[in-house]
């Protein structure tokens, strides 16, 4: 597998995409710094870029670099190999990749601009780390469908789907499930949803970094409580580690039941 | 007018029970001075105290004393020597004092009895004037100290911690009941009920204190009016200053920092008139400022800086103006119970506030701005919405509300909003 | 060398492999043949073991496709879109491919043979259909296996480049290879192949040498046999 971790990343490391992905963060993140000059600003706005944009280009590289790669797979699997080393191994280096491109890319700027000794260095760290998180739990999610559906449109379409329903359509029903029952004590039902969707587990996580003031608010702090405890940092981790085991998982389920 | 008036009075008042003050230490020079320990010519405070006549002067040396309480009817000054202890034995309020003119510095008291039923302190001052409390240690004390009825009266520099774990048996450090012309100067209080507590107390300043770890409030004010309080720090209470049933109330450079939890404000305003609040530091509190009923009231000059809510101001509120402040990085920065609004938003700087551009170069947003959000609407009658905070939707239902106002109130504007963060380059 | 039994393979309602029976021993070249859609390709990836099939059973130098990877170190692949990871080069792949198959391996000769020594540092986005379908050949023809198979190998070679191909092909043979290739070139097929397997709607109707299909259509261009062959076979099924 680490063969093949190796080819794909060295492969994408290479491309005019990673690259170009590298030099999207440095950019706005150098631009961030730069114009606002206060900290605080950057690493809030790098927050909502970060939580919007990982899983999207995830999604969308993910995707598009198993169709690229459709034939050379073939090649691949034709050597006396595993399947599930070749897929899991080629899934490997794309989330390493980006991940690589998002560390880099706002890592130099912010440690240009002082992050180290800064109050916001553990809210960065976290950033960092929910990042890579996200990158390795949407590639997986994206190599996933694509392995699963031959159609390149009908992939692509799935996966974007996937994306907008995770980033939006998951926090209305959150929503709608608040308003409904609203009678009710509803704060371990969100806690549960939240768990249940990387995009809201990234955010929230974040979020407590840098809402602290406001979540104290919230009535007994519920939400410190469970994210911020002895029982809720490994109830967070866990579920994060499963959205990024289950979708590998299942594409190695699929990538052995394929038809190449 | 009447207003300054008023404090420029109460600043020379003061100023007169310094020199009556002066004169009574000079006096002593005429007076004796009663020297009381364990092997001088008094060993009790009481004893001395019997002897003593108006003027004279009650030096403490060190060692401890359980004799409380202990009653002060003459104009004596009572001074400790290296730290005397007056001891309450958990049991006995500690000083009374009954005389005008007292002064009371370099002692420390402590272990005042706590009573459902009395309010015991380690000095009660009672119907008197021009006394002076400076300087002394508090430790342990139900109440700390304990002014009724008194005027023209100096609390300064003094030290008074508690132990405080439940609001229903713990008391104030300094606490003031029909009060004028008080000022109450450079004290430590925490570890109480409220840190400062004034209920009927006109004319008086609070400056240069600092009050923490409070149980309920830091500074609390109920019916008094014409007070300033001063370049104080309120840090990790109840809520930092609740000001209640009050006018004329001068609030400026303050820091209220870290007053977290469910009901923790900095500042928290309750049918409150005429006051003003200026060059404020609101750090990290839960509720920067929450206001209810009040009127009439310019929050000017004033950071905000990583509250959860910046200012809550609720639909009974008006003629409020808010001007000239920073908004700095808060999770809200207003929020509010109804769609209308009375109040007037003016040229502050919000962090918030991207979208804004500045074509004809005068630091003033070309674009007004909107500071509340449909989503601090949302919390406030669901709270567990507060999960969602941050996230693509919230900021496509908050920008869909922004750009067509339905349910925050659509005169609720900073029609000049600024380009870029006042400096108003304080020390704090 | 290559023993097949019972092959069934459906893509949805489509019955792509239909009990196909197919013994292949004697070293030599062999041409799968048969219009679009007949199950060549699938036949090709079943013994490479990309398609999984229903049932039968597959076996190359004797050991079962279904049980382990191990058997396909003894083959040789050629796919018939040659499409490689972009931003490596030609000579990152050749050692990739190399480091996979755990085998080492000399190119050299290839490389000279298709003239592809000047391209080696090049990325392989920046090279043109021909020459990708180049490299194709030379990691196809890079392992000494004793069966090689290549699906549509010919498509996109220049004239120079085919016959190269065919040099490399008739030197393998003598080696005493097993050649399995699928093509639409008649021309191809008449020139080298020492045995035609001819599939139609999943089913092999053919199986033999040259001179048994002339015969036994009775046409004597290979066109035409095929042709012929496909229609009585074809109206039978479809009938």
């Amino acid at each position: 597998m680490l063969k093949f971790i190796k080819y794909s990343f060295f492969d994408l490391v290479r491309s005019y995409w990673t690259i170009i992905y590298f030099l999207f963060y440095a950019i706005v993140s150098s631009a961030i710094l730069y114009f606002s000059a206060d900290m605080t600003k950057s690493i809030v706005s790098i927050m909502n870029i970060v939580i919007v944009l990982i899983p999207l280009v995830s999604i969308i590289f993910g995707t598009i670099y198993y169709y690229n790669s459709r034939e050379f797979t073939e090649l691949l699997l034709a050597q006396p190999v595993k399947r599930s080393s070749l897929i899991l191994g080629q899934y490997g280096g794309l989330a390493l990749s980006l991940s690589l491109s998002f560390i880099a890319g706002l890592s130099i700027p912010f440690l240009a601009a002082g992050i180290l000794g800064s109050e916001h260095f553990l809210d960065f760290l976290l950033i960092l780390l929910t990042g890579t998180c996200l990158s390795f739990s949407m590639s997986a999610i994206a190599y996933m469908t694509a392995l699963r559906h031959e159609n390149k449109i009908l992939g692509f379409g799935i996966s974007l789907f996937i994306w907008f329903f995770l980033a939006v359509i998951y926090d209305g029903l959150i929503l709608l499930l608040l308003v409904l029952f609203r009678e009710y004590p509803t704060d371990s039902l969100a806690i549960i949803m939240t768990l249940l969707n990387p995009i809201d587990l990234s955010r929230v996580t974040i979020m407590l970094g840098l809402d602290i003031s406001a979540l104290m608010g919230y009535t007994g702090a519920v939400f410190l409580k469970f994210f911020g405890t002895i029982k809720g940092i490994p109830i967070s981790i866990l579920s994060m580690l499963i959205w990024i085991a289950l979708p590998a998982f299942l594409m190695v389920r699929i990538a052995n039941k394929k038809d190449f | 007018m009447s207003k300054t008036h008023t404090i420029l009075r109460s600043e020379r008042m003061s100023r007169t029970s310094f020199i009556l003050l002066f004169l009574a230490v000079a006096g002593s020079i005429y007076s004796a001075t009663l020297e009381v320990g364990v092997d001088k010519q008094y060993q009790t405070i009481t004893a001395a105290l019997e002897m003593a006549e108006n003027g004279d002067s009650i030096m403490v040396n060190e060692g401890i004393y359980q004799e409380a309480p202990i009653d002060v009817k003459k104009s004596v000054v009572l001074y400790g020597i290296n730290n005397p202890v007056l001891d309450g034995e958990n049991e006995y309020e500690i000083l009374r004092v009954y005389a005008d003119s007292v002064v009371i510095t370099g002692l420390t008291l402590k272990n005042v009895g706590i009573s459902y039923v009395e309010d015991r302190s380690a000095i009660r001052l009672i119907k008197n004037k021009a006394c002076k409390i400076d300087g002394n240690h508090l430790d342990k004390a139900f109440f700390g100290i304990y002014l009724e009825h008194c005027k023209n009266i100096v609390i300064s520099n003094n030290i008074i911690q508690g132990e405080a774990k439940h609001e229903s048996n713990s008391g104030n450090a300094i606490h003031l009941w029909y009060c004028k012309d008080i000022v109450i100067d450079g004290n430590l209080a925490e570890g109480h009920r409220d840190g400062i507590y004034l209920e009927f107390v006109d004319n008086s300043i609070v400056k240069n204190n600092t009050v923490r770890n409070n149980l309920r409030y830091g500074l609390h004010f109920m019916y008094s009016d014409i007070d300033r309080y001063l370049n104080n720090r309120f840090e990790n209470n109840g809520a930092g200053v609740a000001v209640m049933f009050s006018k004329y109330i001068h609030m400026e450079g303050n820091v209220f920092i870290h007053n977290w939890g469910s009901s923790a404000y900095g500042l928290l305003l309750k049918e409150i008139t005429d006051s003003e609040i200026i060059h404020n530091r609101f750090e990290q509190n839960t509720t920067g400022i929450y206001a209810e009923g009040v009127n009439r009231t310019h929050i000017h000059g004033n950071d905000f800086a990583r509250n959860g809510w910046a200012m809550k101001i609720l639909g009974s509120c008006a003629d409020i103006s808010v001007s000239g402040n920073n908004f700095l990085y808060n999770s809200f920065d207003v929020s509010t119970n109804s769609s209308r609004n009375y109040n007037s938003y003016d040229g502050n700087f919000w962090s918030e506030n991207t979208s804004g551009y500045d074509l004809d170069r005068d630091g003033i947003c070309d674009v007004p701005y909107r500071p509340v959000k449909l989503f601090s609407f949302m919390i406030s009658h669901m709270q567990s919405t507060t999960i969602l905070m941050r996230s693509l939707l919230i900021d496509l239902v908050n920008y869909a509300e922004k750009i067509a106002p339905v349910i925050t109130p659509h005169n609720l504007i900073d029609n000049s909003p600024l380009m870029s963060r006042i400096d108003y380059d304080r020390e704090n | 060398m290559i023993e097949i039994e019972g092959l069934n393979k459906h893509y949805g309602r489509n019955h792509i492999l239909k009990d196909i029976c197919l013994d292949i021993r004697e070293p030599g070249i062999y041409a799968i043949l048969g219009p679009n859609g007949s199950g060549k390709t699938t036949l090709l990836k079943s013994i490479i073991g990309l398609v999984n099939p229903e049932s039968g059973k597959i076996e190359v130098c004797g050991s079962s496709v279904f049980e382990s990877h191990n058997y396909r170190s003894s083959i040789s692949f050629l796919p018939q879109i040659a499409r490689f990871p972009e931003n490596l080069r030609i000579y990152e792949l050749i050692r990739l491919i190399k480091d996979i198959r755990n085998e080492e391996a000399d190119e050299t000769n290839l490389l000279e043979l298709f003239n592809l020594e000047p391209e080696m540092k090049k990325r392989l986005r920046n090279l043109s259909g021909g020459t990708r379908q180049k490299v194709n050949m030379v990691l196809g023809f890079l392992f000494d296996t004793p069966l090689i198979i290549l699906d549509e190998p010919t498509v996109s070679l220049d004239p120079v480049a085919l016959a190269k191909f065919k040099r490399l092909i008739a030197a393998k043979k003598k080696q005493g290879k097993i050649i399995l290739y699928t093509t639409h070139i008649m021309s191809l097929v008449e020139e080298f192949s020492d045995e035609i397997i001819l599939l139609l709607d999943g089913k092999i109707i053919f199986k033999g040498g040259l001179d048994n299909i002339y015969k036994e259509s009775g046409e004597n261009s290979i066109e035409n046999a095929i042709a012929s062959l496909v229609d009585t076979n074809g109206n039978g099924e479809c009938n």
